[in-house]
């Protein structure tokens, strides 16, 4: 399998045989940082779309296809016409909150989507305790959040930041639990190794049943830390016109739709990365012809195959699903969700240390 | 660079109204004569403002259930990329005003169009909002209500169906597909000041 | 009537009756009405206070209530006038029937009549800056005592009572708030999305929980009755499509049989049995519509296309016999405007067929949702007897088993002759309100497949009687009620045998169900959530224009 380290070893070394170390390093984090935001960007507009696209089809319908072949340029309207709409400021609220806000959010959403491995060795940020480090940055955005409710001094956000404040916190340990329960699994908190973990069986199907439980969980509180519905109370269209950024126009309201759609992607990544193997390939024991043909599909493609799948999963639930209420979604995280994933954590570590994993 | 007539997917310039308007329109840009540059960042501007146009949903009555009719699954507005309906008017293009404004309303309405962020644009939808259609000789109904805000498309109808509906958005389109944004707007508007009460 | 007539007399002596019309009318002062509406209700139980008509007779200005005993759904109308122009006061039975709340603050606000006793004397529909009484027959509508006001309305917490000292019978004015100053009020609407358009409450909340719900309507109220009376009878029958537009047949239909029954025009049957068939094509419609928003309101947004799919098959059966979606004109007084498309029955019974079917997925899709189950079950109760009090009419009174589908009370038009039940169940909740608008829809399948039969059976094309050019009532008053997909709906006509060839209605009153089912927001929703606040109004299912008329 093509590993993507070689490419950038090598560069490295090319880059260093000409410049000093400080200039590469330097070199190297502009690289980085400009193919992350413009894969961030390409990313949430494909995202944005294949969303349209996929709930049009749900809901019998053709979803935008007049701009552009099959409706590609849609995107790129929409952007355009984002970036050049009147960005309004309020009176009586506080100016430097109300603006930080959209970036806090999406600086969360791409720290955490820097920690995502794409394929063999493509990987920006891999160190020991990634795991650790997802659940702690992606934990960030809560704060933009609530600021953004909070500075726009509008009864309507200020409900909506309480909520989703109320709600983000809760269901991060949801996410956390589910995600130390395949930690635990894979023996290792680097990205990394969790991914190579599963050189041989995806962790949903080695863990036996808590696997498939702390799936379960993961997909539920993911839905929550993530604002979907059926847990978009923050900005349940419905109730609170549009919750925590009612008060936001032009690029700000465009941060945070970007925000959101990338959040989708992180959770969806991070889904395929902990129970669908990542980027390793679909291998079954004993059937090694067929494992030599999924070998040649490149790591990348499975990552994004899988990511995509999941993405699906979220949108078909988002769009079928009514809205919970807010103390019932608080009753289905501390009376369910949570003893579920402490009671599942401690029988997976018992089964790993009794060896009862495949 | 020459400014052409706007063209609109899957339907012919000869097809539509109002054709002198736009032509107008369009003489009026050339005569100031454009920039090239500055000409094509206005096409790409209009283009992916006239492509997409999220409407603020205000419905007072019965033209908004023709307009939920246009959401839905037969004649599905989000073909045309308008399917993001916002509640926030801070995030919507336009206001299609679909039923009866009266007295009462008649602030709200303002105050909604004043909240929403530059472009904006606003279709009066239905009989009632051009002209207060059968409820003119009423003691509190606004007759039309270009009287609070400015209308750029004016559709007939009680209620409109969903095609003509759509053809108010493809006239809007072509409308926004003519102006200009760079080097002075030809949109005039008064410009409103906000001054906040003391407290 | 005889064996009523002497009981009511038994109540009060004052009371004159006269049984001449279609109801018995009984008219009473005003400083007996409160203690004989409180016999009325207690003793003869007439409990249901199906409508409360503010009229201005010129040398006096009253009101006529339309009383009916809910068990033996027996009508009565009962007239109560002042002469007192400038300052008219009535006594308030707001404490007896509580739906004359709303109705009495709509009779203070078109009339100016102050009802003592009244909790809250505000108006209604109308700015609270307006000058005068609109429906008074004295109104001076020049346009510039109310110009278009662009400025924000103050928003009152002022509220005031008229007290009536028991003893000494003095009259004296109580202000009253409505909100406490160190409540957190939220502000609904008007514009909000899931206010189903111009409707606004103000909300007292505390955290999520609402304290109390303060109903603010009038954003459409639009003075369809006062433009009756300047307009000939055909040319009214236009305004009833446009209060609830999704019961636009049925209220044309209403109005057209009461006209119909003052000039006594017997309607061909066949043209009687196209309007039938119409109406249970809107309430089918009507009811799709509010299942999509009742789920769209819950954030389960795919099943809302659905339910418009199915509307687009009953839009297309109106569009090609009518010419149009929405607001068909269809019904005219005598019959209906023109004969059916050829291809009517074979597309209704397509679209019954494609509608039953597809009921079940919307079953599968949502009633079964175990997110939309905790969301309904148990949440804005509603007992029998506060529906009766409210006078709920509809779906959301026959959810609290309160039998009052005026298909089955008092029939009219055809609907005696159809085999149909009438849906009703105990719980009063919202998934109750839900379950019998899917279930109605099950009963209207069953009356068109009937009536697609009844209609192949009848020979000849005739479609509408015989009418005179010029349409001329007798002086009276007349009372026709139908069943509109959201409840009872009535017509109040009176007419005062004007001579002259283009006669104009005296009175023209609609009563609304959706009027009264603003009267139980707050009282559904008080002490439940925020969200609850949004499913609540969603299953009560209100059309605003049908509100503010």
């Amino acid at each position: 399998m093509f590993d993507l380290s070689t490419v950038t070893n090598w560069t490295h070394e090319q880059l260093l045989s000409v410049m000093p170390q400080w200039l590469t390093t330097t070199v190297e984090c502009i690289l980085v940082a400009l193919f992350l935001l413009l894969a961030y960007s390409v990313l949430a507009m494909i995202y944005i779309m294949y969303e349209r696209w996929v709930c049009g089809w749900i809901q019998c319908r053709r979803g935008p296809i007049r701009v552009g072949p099959w409706g590609s340029l849609q995107i790129f309207a929409d952007v355009f016409k984002i970036l050049s709409k009147e960005i309004i400021t309020l009176w009586h609220t506080d100016r430097f909150l109300f603006f930080l806000a959209p970036f806090l959010v999406v600086i969360a959403s791409v720290m955490t989507f820097a920690c995502l491995p794409w394929g063999k060795g493509f990987q920006i940020i891999d160190f020991n305790v990634g795991a650790f480090f997802i659940i702690a940055v992606s934990s960030v955005g809560v704060l933009g959040i609530l600021l953004a409710g909070w500075s726009s001094n509008s009864k309507y956000t200020l409900i909506g930041a309480m909520r989703s404040g109320a709600q983000m916190i809760s269901y991060e340990l949801s996410v956390g639990l589910s995600m130390l329960t395949m930690v635990c699994l894979a023996g290792t908190m680097s990205i990394t190794g969790i991914v190579e973990a599963q050189q041989d069986g995806w962790l949903l199907f080695r863990g036996h049943l808590p696997a498939l439980i702390a799936f379960i969980i993961y997909i539920i509180a993911a839905n929550a830390e993530n604002n979907r519905g059926p847990f978009d109370l923050p900005e349940a269209e419905h109730e609170l016109t549009a919750g925590y950024h009612t008060e936001y126009s032009g690029i700000h309201y465009g941060l945070f739709y970007l925000a959101e759609y990338l959040n989708l992607f992180i959770v969806s990544g991070i889904a395929a990365l902990l129970f669908l193997g990542g980027w390793m390939p679909l291998h079954i024991p004993g059937w090694d012809g067929f494992n030599t043909v999924m070998d040649y599909i490149p790591s990348t493609l499975w990552f994004l195959g899988k990511t995509f799948f999941m993405t699906f999963i979220f949108i078909w639930i988002r769009w079928s699903f009514p809205r919970v209420r807010i103390d019932q979604m608080l009753a289905l995280e501390w009376r369910y969700l949570m003893p579920i994933g402490l009671v599942n954590l401690v029988v997976m570590a018992l089964m790993v240390t009794k060896d009862w994993v495949f | 660079m020459e400014v052409k007539a706007p063209k609109i997917k899957s339907m012919r310039h000869e097809d539509f109204k109002d054709n002198e308007y736009i032509d107008q329109l369009v003489a009026e840009l050339n005569a100031g004569g454009v920039n090239v540059v500055v000409g094509k960042l206005d096409q790409l501007l209009n283009w992916s403002r006239s492509n997409s146009l999220w409407p603020f949903c205000f419905g007072t009555s019965c033209c908004a259930i023709e307009f939920m009719c246009l959401g839905a699954a037969r004649y599905d507005m989000a073909r045309f990329g308008a399917e993001v309906a916002r509640n926030s008017p801070r995030q919507a293009d336009y206001i299609m005003c679909q039923g009866t404004i009266t007295y009462r309303m008649a602030p709200v309405l303002k105050r909604l169009y004043e909240q929403m962020a530059e472009p904006k644009y606003v279709i009066a939808c239905g009989a009632c909002t051009i002209s207060g259609g059968p409820f003119k000789n009423s003691y509190c109904v606004v007759k039309g209500i270009d009287e609070i805000i400015p209308v750029d498309v004016y559709l007939p109808g009680c209620p409109p169906r969903p095609e003509a509906m759509f053809y108010a958005l493809m006239q809007l389109q072509r409308k926004i597909k003519v102006t200009k944004f760079f080097g002075g707007a030809n949109r005039k508007e008064k410009p409103m000041r906000y001054v906040p009460e003391e407290k | 009537m005889a064996d009523l007539q002497s009981r009511i007399s038994a109540l009060c002596e004052q009371a004159q009756i006269d049984n001449s019309g279609e109801f018995l009318l009984v008219t009473v002062d005003d400083a007996h009405w409160h203690e004989f509406a409180r016999k009325l209700k207690e003793q003869l139980h007439f409990d249901y206070l199906t409508a409360l008509v503010g009229v201005d007779w010129k040398d006096s200005l009253g009101v006529v209530y339309y009383l009916t005993n809910s068990d033996t759904h027996e009508i009565i109308h009962i007239k109560v006038a002042t002469t007192n122009r400038d300052c008219p006061m009535l006594h308030s039975v707001s404490d007896i029937w509580a739906v004359a709340n709303f109705q009495e603050r709509e009779v203070f606000d078109f009339y100016g009549i102050i009802f003592i006793n009244h909790p809250d004397m505000r108006r209604f529909f109308l700015r609270n800056d307006w000058v005068g009484h609109p429906l008074r027959k004295d109104y001076d509508d020049n346009p510039e005592l109310n110009p278009v006001r662009l400025e924000d309305e103050v928003n009152e917490d002022d509220s005031c009572r008229w007290e009536e000292d028991p003893e000494t019978g003095k009259v004296t004015k109580v202000d009253t708030k409505v909100f406490e100053d160190d409540e957190y009020v939220i502000n609904v609407g008007p514009q909000h999305p899931s206010t189903h358009g111009v409707m606004r409450y103000r909300v007292s909340l505390d955290g999520e929980i609402v304290k109390k719900v303060d109903v603010v309507s009038g954003y459409i109220h639009r003075g369809i009755e006062k433009m009756c009376e300047s307009l000939m009878y055909p040319q009214t029958l236009l305004y009833t499509e446009r209060m609830d537009y999704m019961a636009a047949h049925i209220n044309r239909h209403c109005l057209c049989m009461c006209i119909e029954k003052a000039l006594g025009i017997e309607v061909p049957r066949r043209a009687e049995l196209i309007r039938l068939m119409m109406d249970e094509l809107m309430r089918i419609s009507s009811h799709l519509l509010s299942y999509g928003c009742l789920t769209m309101d819950q954030g389960a947004t795919t099943a809302f296309f659905y339910g418009f799919r199915e509307r687009e098959l009953i839009y297309d059966i109106f569009d090609r016999t009518c010419g149009a979606r929405m607001s068909m004109s269809y019904a005219t007084i005598g019959g209906v405007v023109a004969d059916v498309h050829p291809d009517f029955i074979k597309d209704v019974r397509n679209a019954c067929d494609v509608i039953e079917k597809n009921l079940k997925e919307y079953h599968q899709l949502f009633t079964g949702n175990v997110i939309a189950r905790n969301r309904m079950i148990g949440v804005g109760l509603l007992s029998r007897e506060q529906a009766l009090d409210y006078a709920i009419t509809g779906p959301s009174g026959r959810a609290s088993g309160v039998n009052c589908d005026v298909r089955k009370t008092n029939p009219y038009s055809l609907y005696e002759e159809f085999d149909f039940e009438e849906v009703t169940r105990t719980e009063g909740d919202s998934m109750a309100r839900y379950l019998v608008r899917m279930d109605e829809i099950v009963q209207s399948i069953k009356i068109l497949r009937q009536a697609c039969e009844k209609l192949e059976a009848i020979e000849g094309n005739e479609f509408c009687a015989k009418v005179p050019k010029m349409i001329k009532l007798p002086a009276g008053h007349w009372y026709q009620q139908v069943e509109a997909s959201r409840g009872a709906f009535g017509v109040y006509l009176e007419s005062d045998g004007d001579p002259k060839p283009f006669q104009k209605p005296y009175r023209m009153h609609f009563q609304s169900p959706c009027f009264n089912l603003i009267g139980i927001v707050d009282l559904t929703c008080r002490d439940n959530m925020i969200a609850d606040l949004i499913t609540i109004t969603a299953s009560i299912d209100f059309v605003i224009p049908d509100i503010d008329r």
